[in-house]
């Protein structure tokens, strides 16, 4: 297991596209973030009121995040069939489940490290623009602000988990891609149209309910954001678990 | 040595492999033959687990290949030069490839060097020329140090210079105690390189024998002759039971009758020869006579 975790590893840094993906991911995160900084963060100010948060207003750009951190775990998996090369490596390692726990491992590693990096740099960045705009404004010892900072880091992770998952499935980047995207964005926007019957789902929805946690003002519909967060980590685990037998009874 | 039992593989409606069994000995080459499609990159695909068979088994040293310890130092394999990451160095591809399977990094120096591959060491796979990825794959192939070596269509894309180089590569690798396992759809090639020969067509066996073997059954060839009166030569020699035809520019070409016999009998009736020359039946036709009736794609020369 440790060679298939050093395999990846080696494989993951020796891709200049591994290192673009994360500097990508730190230009829009840390940009949209001072973006939604600016004067308009005055106008969210104004429509928020009491339930002003702004330690979530910071974290917003892991929506952006979110879909670079994507593409990132899908890349992990799907560069792989796309170029052939995971015959070489479930020729070199035929115990697959061995290759997919590595990359399973090293995504979320690197995602959780990235994201938690990200999400802090979130919050540093956003709050003295925020005081220059003369908004209220938090501090990280403040109360429940390291825990929402956290969460976001984690949440990246599972949704870099859930990529690696999607691009097992699909082998394919663009249709991984779309999946995840239609996960994180359209379902999202569009959930005011399903059934109410679906809102139990939503509880747990990557961008809704899911993503609770990454604030500091409750939220009077998600009492409890951890478990929500959690709930979403196991729907990850049931599209990981069938990451694991489709890689080992497909043919490659 | 590999050992493939009853081998089958379909996909859909269609059996790309039907109920194959072959033995690829140590310390030979084995030719594996057949026209495109027969099933062969199926076959080897199978031998390294990348595809499950319907039925029959294949054991590499004895052992299922899932079942092998580190893979990489009892079978090498190249299936298919473009199975590379073209943004990756050649040297970090194999040095991803040999931690993969806890080998030693300075096996990854040793192979590019054996492949000729050093000085593109830290170049990207993207910008290989197909040879220079042949060159890759074999070098990926020779990592572990293996004692099973299986080769798909290795010499495509190979300069004249390239192919010369894998065919040595090859024999070495036999002289030194390793079962080779390579494919080829032309038997010209496999005529310089191969101890022993597995051919198949639509899947199925259609001879396992040594290149000797092969080579005598290929027939006993044909004799070409020129003489100053043709006509009467045939006359004598289908008169004596050979077969006959007209070859080019007046020649005859004999069959079923050896050089000396049609000097003999031309000296007998004083019939002067201006050439004789015996001919060996080329592999190639042997091959494609055997494999006639297997070609899924078959061309009509007008």
């Amino acid at each position: 297991m440790s060679r298939a975790l050093r395999a990846e590893w080696i494989k993951l840094r020796s891709l200049r596209s591994t290192w673009y993906t994360l500097a990508c991911l730190f230009v829009a995160g840390l940009g949209i973030t001072a973006l939604a900084s600016s004067r308009s963060a005055r106008d969210a100010y104004a429509d928020a009121g009491a339930a002003w948060d702004p330690t979530a207003h910071s974290l917003t750009s892991y929506i952006v995040a979110q879909l670079i951190v994507g593409v990132l775990g899908i890349l992990v998996v799907t560069s792989e069939f796309a170029t052939g090369l995971m015959r070489t490596t479930l020729t070199a390692t035929p115990r697959r489940h061995r290759v997919l726990a590595a990359k399973v491992v090293i995504a979320a590693a690197v995602a959780v490290v990235a994201g938690q990096v990200l999400m802090v740099g979130a919050f540093l960045v956003g709050q003295p623009l925020l005081g220059r705009q003369g908004v209220p404004n938090a501090d990280l010892g403040d109360p429940g602000v390291l825990r929402a900072v956290f969460a976001g880091g984690l949440y990246l992770a599972v949704i870099a988990l859930l990529a690696v998952g999607l691009g097992t499935i699909m082998r394919a980047t663009a249709g991984a891609l779309a999946t995840l995207v239609g996960i994180v964005f359209l379902v999202p926007a569009l959930a005011g149209l399903f059934p109410s019957w679906m809102a139990g789902l939503f509880d747990f929805w990557p961008t809704l309910g899911g993503a609770a946690a990454l604030a500091t003002v409750p939220d009077p519909n998600f009492a409890h954001p951890w478990w929500n967060l959690a709930g979403m980590a196991l729907g990850v685990a049931a599209v990981l678990t069938a990451a694991f037998v489709v890689l080992r009874r497909r043919d490659v | 040595m590999i050992e493939v039992r009853n081998l089958t593989k379909r996909y859909g409606p269609l059996t790309v492999v039907d109920d194959l069994s072959f033995t690829v000995q140590a310390g030979q080459v084995t030719g594996f033959l057949g026209p495109n499609g027969a099933g062969k990159t199926t076959t080897m695909r199978m031998i390294v687990g990348l595809a499950a068979p319907d039925r029959g088994s294949v054991t590499v040293s004895g052992r299922r290949y899932a079942d092998i310890a580190v893979p990489l130092s009892e079978v090498g394999a190249l299936l298919d030069a473009g199975a590379v990451h073209g943004g990756r160095t050649a040297y970090d591809h194999l040095w991803a490839l040999a931690a993969s399977n806890g080998l030693p990094r300075r096996r990854v120096g040793e192979v590019l060097a054996r492949t000729g591959m050093a000085s593109v060491a830290a170049k990207r796979a993207g910008g290989f020329s197909l040879g220079m990825r042949q060159r890759l794959g074999i070098a990926a192939a020779l990592l572990g140090d293996p004692r099973v070596l299986i080769f798909d269509e290795p010499v495509n894309g190979l300069d004249p210079e390239g192919i010369r180089w894998v065919r040595e590569l090859m024999r070495s690798l036999a002289a030194e105690g390793r079962a080779v396992l390579v494919s080829s759809h032309l038997m010209s090639e496999m005529a310089q390189t191969a101890d022993h020969l597995v051919v198949i067509g639509r899947g199925r066996l259609i001879a396992d024998t040594s290149m000797s073997e092969f080579m005598r059954s290929a027939g006993e060839g044909t004799v070409h002759v020129r003489a100053a009166d043709p006509g009467a030569l045939a006359l004598r020699l289908s008169a004596a039971g050979a077969g006959v035809r007209e070859g080019l520019e007046s020649s005859l070409v004999v069959s079923g009758m050896t050089a000396g016999d049609v000097g003999r009998i031309a000296a007998y009736h004083g019939l002067a020869l201006s050439e004789l020359t015996p001919q060996r039946a080329s592999l190639e036709d042997a091959f494609m006579e055997l494999t006639a009736g297997s070609v899924d794609y078959q061309g009509v020369t007008s």
